[in-house]
């Protein structure tokens, strides 16, 4: 065998083993997004009723509380980008990063200061290689969240929501995170969580609002043991359902990208194949037709010089 | 007699859904029954057993840890952080927890643990 043809076969051998690897991550990935997927529609029902519930409070009373209402001169804000913990998913770390990165320009021209909570390995490398300050950081449940995880993101900037701004408190919560809007569509969002506009509050909320506008009033809610009482209970609640939200948005994002990322690589996998394949080919036909043409060289001139011995 | 419908859902499921007369809860200040064409109410639940009576008679005890309840247009929602199913617990796994809790004097994770044998034993 010629030596080109041991390099094409080496290559080829080379290629096939990453492809096995690359299609084995898309099928768990295609198979962890109906997953992910159920565990959003699972969800949404505590969410949707937990926004019609604050909504009925925020609009049947007239309590004011600090998660409902709007500093008048907000000066600092807090942030929580979502990324995976994980590689391998095309642009979906980087994508949710550079809109955080927008984000982060927009409020800062808006004259706020912007605090920084990550979560997600990718994201924190990204800031930690930057050397950006982070105020807090989660890993190692991208994948697959909890509502556990969800909380423990949730108690420190809940915490830093109701200090006052002057002692290191903040009077804003943005998120940023991958909304998952189909198989073949992931968009990075960044939403306002606090204080509260019932307007983006997701549908429960818009009806509301909308109700609101037609000037039915929602109906006069008791308050059980008082507006104030059910709103301190009702925010945090709000804030964990959110973030858990988001986190199975995100997750199911990721799954959906490291699925086509993979399809990708595999495709391009086959394809290196198919072509080695023609090059070894055409290498082994090379090596055959200089054979013959030795061969028949080396008859003709054995025969040459029978033919001047006679 | 007026029905009212009840959801119940926890943070990551769907728990009972279902037309129900009477729904007896915990609320911050005391036990709260409610029938239908109760006035609008939105209150904070306490970890206790709630109780609903199903229209065709039967009994539906679920244990919530946490949470609210509200309640208009004789539709009835449960939002619990974590809520189980009498029939779901498993009272063996629960007592155990009331030991555990109790020898690290855990009040939280001992109160949740008599609110899920309270509504196991009130199902048999």
């Amino acid at each position: 065998m010629g030596a080109q043809i041991r390099v094409y076969k080496r290559r080829i051998r080379s290629v096939s083993a990453t492809k096995k690897i690359t299609k084995a991550m898309e099928m768990i990935a295609a198979s962890r997004i109906v997953k992910a997927q159920r565990q959003v529609a699972a969800s949404s029902p505590y969410a949707d009723e937990l926004t019609r519930a604050v909504t009925a409070v925020a609009t049947g009373s007239n309590t004011k509380h600090p998660l409902t209402t709007e500093a008048e001169n907000p000066t600092r804000a807090a942030l929580l980008l979502v990324t995976s913990d994980r590689g391998l998913a095309g642009g979906y770390s980087s994508n949710a990063i550079k809109a955080a990165d927008r984000l982060t320009e927009r409020l800062r021209a808006e004259g706020k200061e912007v605090l920084p909570y990550v979560i997600g390995r990718k994201g924190l490398a990204y800031y930690s290689f930057r050397d950006r300050d982070v105020v807090d950081s989660w890993t190692g449940f991208s994948d697959s969240p909890q509502y556990a995880n969800a909380k423990a993101v949730a108690a420190p900037l809940i915490e830093a929501l109701t200090t006052d701004t002057a002692e290191g408190g903040v009077d804003e919560l943005h998120i940023v995170f991958t909304e998952f809007v189909s198989m073949m569509t992931q968009t990075p969002v960044g939403r306002r969580l606090l204080p509260l506009s019932l307007e983006d509050a997701g549908t429960a909320g818009e009806e509301a609002a909308a109700e609101r506008k037609k000037g039915e009033a929602l109906p006069l809610f008791e308050f059980e043991p008082s507006a104030e009482g059910v709103l301190d209970a009702l925010l945090p609640r709000y804030v964990e359902s959110r973030i858990y939200n988001a986190l199975l948005q995100a997750a199911a994002s990721e799954h959906a990208a490291r699925r086509r990322a993979m399809k990708s690589a595999t495709d391009n996998a086959e394809d290196l194949i198919k072509s080695l394949t023609r090059l070894a080919n055409a290498a082994r036909q090379a090596d055959i037709t200089q054979e013959i043409s030795e061969i028949v060289g080396g008859a003709s001139a054995l025969a040459d010089a029978n033919a001047g011995s006679d | 007699m007026a029905d009212l419908h009840v959801e119940l859902v926890a943070a990551d499921r769907n728990v009972w859904s279902g037309e129900a007369t009477m729904v007896v809860a915990r609320t911050m200040s005391g036990d709260i029954g409610i029938m239908a064409n109760h006035e609008p109410l939105l209150g904070v639940l306490r970890s206790g057993p709630v109780t609903i009576r199903t229209n065709d008679g039967g009994t539906v005890i679920v244990a919530v840890h946490g949470g609210f309840i509200s309640f208009a247009d004789n539709k009835l929602s449960i939002l619990a952080e974590i809520a189980e199913l009498a029939d779901e617990i498993d009272v063996d796994r629960a007592e155990r927890a009331l030991q555990a809790a109790k020898s690290e004097a855990d009040a939280g994770a001992e109160r949740r643990a008599e609110v899920r044998l309270a509504a196991a034993a009130g199902t048999h």
